[in-house]
């Protein structure tokens, strides 16, 4: 057991550094902009003067690490300062937009990951037959389609053409669960198609993988039914990738979100990255990317975790 | 020019026998990496001829706004009355034309830095590999947009922004394939014999990982291209008035709602080139390592 809290303690410290690192990469990366906030808040116009003044009360004139550890420390206290375009405080606006993305994530995933299992586990089970090679072929085509192409296609098949469901994802934040689940229907089977083929194809990896190893012979060699092999002795020690491979897709989704909240014009943080970054609202860029970055550590810091926590041979140490 | 005549006999015969080996393989190659290869020269043919096939010009506004599909314009015009068909083809020189010098500099960049961290080690491939790690800890996309916001949208920009992001990948794949080969006993003589690193590298590390390299190009071209694809939709990545593929799906996404299928014109032009390459790269795959069980 030593072992492993030792092996967990390091990638969770591993884990908070690169956050560390990734928050100062984005707040440099804004820093190096040509002229500063204070140049942008008050235009062209401005006189000398005003600026100096205003970049006293932004503290813009302090060194580059007492600003970086002030922005540090509100936006660990949830305040990420206030937007350039209208003024407003972005942790107001953040909060609901992020519950949108996981929301809309949430959905997506709770369709594709059992679908993805179950096609992957068959696709090794029956490999090279004609459902192996059908599969293979489809899912290389969905790997390769842009999301807009699918949204696009469901819209005006599903939506358009048909009624049967909302084209536009216009949630508020008195929307009701149903109504919500309605309206996020396509955009959550957009990422659905666009998600699924690459889970179902690690899924596959792994569990061929582990069907080729000696003990699995020697347990059909022994005369026991595939489906007792599959679920005694395949599955214990597939789990990890498993795990592994779903953990991995959700950070896949949290990101690839952002072309599907445009299509349907879904108020998610994807949607306000956009904006912010067309409209060069320098504060915004930084809250989301940090937000979509952050999330996206996590996810792997815990596929990580996980697949040490599921390991067999770490769990039973001989 | 001053090589003797049977030397270049020789030499071109070596050339025949290896053209009709690669036509032999063709033949026996699947249906799909068939269909894969003859999409990928319509594009090419497309992209180089562009200015003979395209009826119209690239942003000439030749009619009025969203005319449905006639005989004058095949495809029917878009938001600003520029004909939908010219644009197309025109927009195979441009999307795909930006996606592949962006794959070759994102290649150059990375493979040159992943093979030599490999055959250096030590220090430099820490340093090189750590600063990897954290440049991929940040999801592509999201970083994409926060450097495009820093530096602008303009086309220099998106290919070395998006080139610089994929280099991390290709460097870790090139270093992970290269570490293989230094550790052979031919890199050691080599080694011992006092050869200089880039001799190392070019002629005893890099033949021995074409093949890989070669499918990862492939690979690597499609994530590029959907990248940039999706930031031009985005209105993030190549800019009006340029005929890009991903832009014109936006400029034309309004009428979807009227159920007219133009908005998903460009957007197919990009998916079936996608698959076209992939289709290959899998084949070829398979046909160099016996990879059949990776993705």
């Amino acid at each position: 057991m030593n072992n492993i809290l030792r092996m967990l303690a390091q990638r969770i410290s591993l884990g908070v550094l690169t956050l560390f690192i990734v928050s100062i990469i984005i707040f440099l990366a804004v820093s190096m902009l040509p002229g500063d906030a204070a140049q942008a808040i008050l235009g062209q116009a401005a006189t000398p003067d005003t600026i100096e003044i205003l970049r006293k009360q932004l503290g813009l004139d302090l060194p580059a690490h007492t600003r970086y550890l002030t922005w540090l420390s509100s936006i660990v206290q949830g305040d990420f300062g206030t937007s350039i375009g209208n003024g407003r405080e972005i942790s107001e606006v953040i909060g609901v937009r992020f519950f949108n993305t996981i929301f809309l994530a949430a959905f997506a995933a709770c369709i594709s990951v059992p679908l993805a299992l179950v096609l992957g586990i068959l696709a090794a089970l029956y490999r090279n037959s004609y459902y192996d090679r059908t599969v293979n072929a489809l899912t290389l085509t969905s790997i390769s389609t842009p999301e807009f192409f699918v949204a696009y296609i469901l819209i005006l098949y599903v939506s358009v053409k048909t009624g049967w469901f909302p084209s536009l994802a216009n949630v508020h934040a008195d929307t009701g669960f149903f109504e919500r689940l309605e309206k996020t229907f396509l955009p959550a089977v957009t990422l659905t198609l666009v998600s699924v083929a690459y889970m179902m194809r690690m899924t596959r990896a792994a569990i061929i993988n582990l069907l080729s190893s000696s003990y699995i012979e020697m347990a059909s060699l022994k005369g026991m039914k595939r489906l007792r092999i599959i679920t005694h002795h395949a599955l214990p020690n597939a789990w990890a990738p498993i795990i592994n491979v779903i953990v991995l897709n959700l950070a896949y989704l949290i990101v690839g979100v952002v072309v599907v909240e445009v299509v349907f014009v879904y108020p998610g943080l994807g949607q306000l990255l956009v904006d912010a970054v067309q409209r060069r609202d320098m504060p915004v860029v930084q809250a989301c990317c940090l937000i979509f970055a952050a999330t996206y550590v996590s996810l792997n810091l815990i596929a990580d975790i996980l697949s040490i926590l599921t390991n067999p041979r770490l769990l039973h140490p001989k | 020019m001053n090589q003797s005549p049977d030397i270049q006999s020789m030499t071109n015969s070596a050339v025949s026998t290896r053209t009709s080996r690669i036509l032999k393989e063709l033949a026996k190659a699947p249906f799909s990496a068939k269909l894969g290869l003859l999409i990928i020269v319509v594009y090419v043919f497309a992209a180089v001829f562009a200015p003979w096939l395209a009826p119209y010009g690239e942003s000439e506004i030749v009619g009025k706004k969203y005319v449905l599909a006639n005989d004058t314009f095949l495809l029917g015009t878009d938001n600003l009355g520029r004909d939908m068909l010219s644009r197309i083809i025109y927009g195979a020189r441009n999307t795909v034309g930006i996606a592949l010098i962006t794959t070759i500099y994102a290649f150059l960049l990375g493979g040159i830095t992943g093979i030599f961290a490999a055959v250096i080690g030590g220090w430099t491939d820490q340093l090189l590999s750590r600063t990897v790690d954290i440049l991929m800890a940040i999801p592509a996309l999201i970083f994409a947009m926060l450097l495009l916001s820093i530096f602008g949208t303009s086309v220099p920009s998106l290919i070395l922004i998006i080139g610089l992001l994929d280099a991390t990948r290709v460097f870790r794949l090139c270093r992970a394939v290269s570490l293989n080969v230094v550790v052979m006993d031919f890199v050691e003589a080599a080694k011992l014999r006092g050869e200089k690193l880039v001799w190392i590298t070019i002629r005893e590390v890099l033949p021995s990982i074409s093949a890989p390299l070669a499918a990862e190009f492939g690979i690597r071209f499609c994530f590029v291209f959907l990248t940039i694809s999706a930031l031009s939709f985005l209105g993030l990545g190549i800019q009006p008035p340029t005929a890009d593929w991903g832009s014109m799906v936006r400029d034309t996404a309004d009428l979807i709602t009227f159920e007219d299928y133009t908005p998903l014109i460009p957007a197919a032009a990009i998916a079936i080139l996608t698959i076209g390459v992939n289709f290959v790269v899998d084949w070829f795959l398979q046909k160099t390592s016996g990879l059949k069980d990776e993705f």
